[in-house]
């Protein structure tokens, strides 16, 4: 696997940012909640975009985990080396 | 800090639907139905064009006069579930009669369409098994998932290709696959492919449930549902629905041909642990049935009523889902302007469904609309009518 936590954070970043209503200062460490103000089908939505440009699937209940943009990116890396 | 901190932001966002001294939309009261299209609603008879009665059985004699009959020979209420406190005769009656219209082998009731989701889908997907569901899922379905513990994954909603990617993803893994699609979506009232699921389905080895609750007895020749309509019943594994939209009841079933459906009586929380149906609905239901069974024309007509609805509401101007079906809704793009539209048309006679995100897809607010076999041809133009007239009041129209 190519992919490490940092680059598909990076990524994850990269894909918030085509958005403009999402704040321009995001980073590894914000909160996809409070920093991004996305309510739970926007957290949804967003993890799928991510899923099809990584070829992976995040079961709904490992987001309930997940507060960062690092979080996701290491919990999409793990999904990733598990496959 | 009081209990109820957490919701807030549920109570400014309530705040903010009121502020402007118009109605709390979840708190409206029908008075009384006049007729299975008209209610009294603060004191003024109302063309009802929100209550999913989509053959306007609820008012049905037949049902009423079953029910009447029930209450006298059985008492009102049944004080159990049926795992704990027993199975009655008519339940039985009622699972052979939904065995018979489906034409499969088993049935299982539950007291509502709601916990019918909840039960089935919490009881076959296990925690070692995956779910997918489509993206725009009603809220049982979600609930359903969060309660049996498996994996769940969504896909674009009404997308079978995407749902073949994410199967795909998952070849190899233990556990099996259960896919979940409705038949029409609550929302926008858009019907789902069902033949192209029913390929991936066979394609894949997953197994399908479909939720009929907003098509049965609205598609297919005989009312079965999308499955039906699109030749592809066998391919359907199990089949939920309800009570509450075209049959005018309540309560939830399940159908299917798989042996296995008994054991979920003794594994499904929702199905254990509730009481379950009074004869009085029981017997309503199952004339209700016959109703939908004699009637074909009612479906007939419920469609000719949601072609003129959805034709009559684009050429006003305003923009719709993409296909006619008896849920007819108008998009809008502010919650405050979609607010002050619902409050208006209440005011002028019409009851619609004030839908906001996140219940809707795509976090538009709607005008959610349903259709009844019932309403007039006079009825549905005058709905129109006062829609159009809002929208211009509103500066909204944008007829071609």
């Amino acid at each position: 696997m190519s992919e490490t936590v940092a680059s598909v954070s990076a990524l994850i970043v990269k894909t918030l940012l085509a958005n403009p209503k999402v704040p321009r200062d995001i980073n590894g460490s914000s909160k996809i909640v409070e920093d991004l103000a996305f309510d739970s089908l926007a957290v949804m939505n967003f993890v799928m975009e991510i899923e099809d440009t990584l070829d992976v699937s995040v079961p709904l209940d490992r987001l309930a985990d997940i507060r960062t943009i690092d979080d996701l990116a290491a919990c999409i890396v793990s999904l990733k080396q598990a496959s | 800090m009081s209990i109820f901190s957490k919701y807030e932001g549920l109570a400014s966002a309530l705040a903010s639907v009121t502020a402007g001294g118009g109605r709390n939309p979840f708190n409206v009261v029908i008075e009384k139905p006049i007729s299975s299209t008209v209610g009294l609603i603060e004191g003024r008879e109302t063309l009802l064009f929100g209550t999913n009665n989509y053959l306007g059985l609820s008012q049905s004699p037949a049902a009423i006069k079953a029910a009447i009959a029930a209450a006298e020979a059985y008492g009102v209420g049944t004080t159990g579930s049926r795992i704990a406190n027993g199975t009655q005769g008519l339940h039985r009656q009622l699972e052979e009669r939904l065995c018979a219209f489906f034409r499969r082998r088993h049935c299982m009731v539950f007291s509502t369409g709601y916990q019918a989701n909840l039960g089935t889908i919490s009881a076959l997907a296990g925690k070692d098994d995956y779910l997918l569901l489509d993206a725009d899922s009603h809220a049982s379905i979600y609930d359903g998932s969060r309660l049996g513990h498996a994996q769940v994954i969504r896909f674009r909603h009404n997308d079978a290709d995407d749902l073949h990617k994410r199967l795909r993803r998952l070849e190899g893994t233990p556990g099996a696959k259960l896919v979940v699609v409705e038949g029409i979506y609550s929302m926008m009232g858009d019907v789902v492919p069902m033949a192209e699921f029913a390929a991936v389905k066979r394609e894949t080895g997953a197994w399908l449930l479909a939720d009929e609750a907003h098509s049965v007895g609205v598609m297919g020749k005989h009312g079965r549902g999308v499955a039906e309509a699109d030749g592809v019943e066998d391919d359907v594994d199990f089949v939920v629905g309800t009570f509450s939209k075209s049959l005018g009841t309540v309560g939830g079933y399940c159908v299917s041909n798989h042996d296995g459906l008994d054991l979920i009586r003794l594994c499904s929380r929702p199905y254990m642990f509730t009481a379950s149906l009074p004869p009085e609905v029981i017997a309503a239901t199952m004339a209700a049935l016959t109703e939908l069974e004699n009637h074909p024309e009612l479906r007939t007509r419920l469609m000719d009523n949601a072609r003129r609805l959805h034709a009559g509401l684009q050429a006003a101007g305003l923009r719709t889902g993409p296909q006619a079906s008896p849920v007819v809704s108008v998009i809008l793009d502010d919650v405050a302007v979609a607010v002050a539209f619902w409050n208006r048309l209440l005011d002028l006679g019409v009851y619609v469904n004030l839908s906001l995100p996140p219940a809707t897809p795509d976090q538009h607010p709607l005008l959610r609309t349903s259709v009844m076999a019932t309403h007039t041809p006079a009825e549905i133009d005058k709905a129109v009518d006062v829609f159009a007239t809002v929208a211009r009041e509103m500066g909204l129209s944008h007829a071609a």
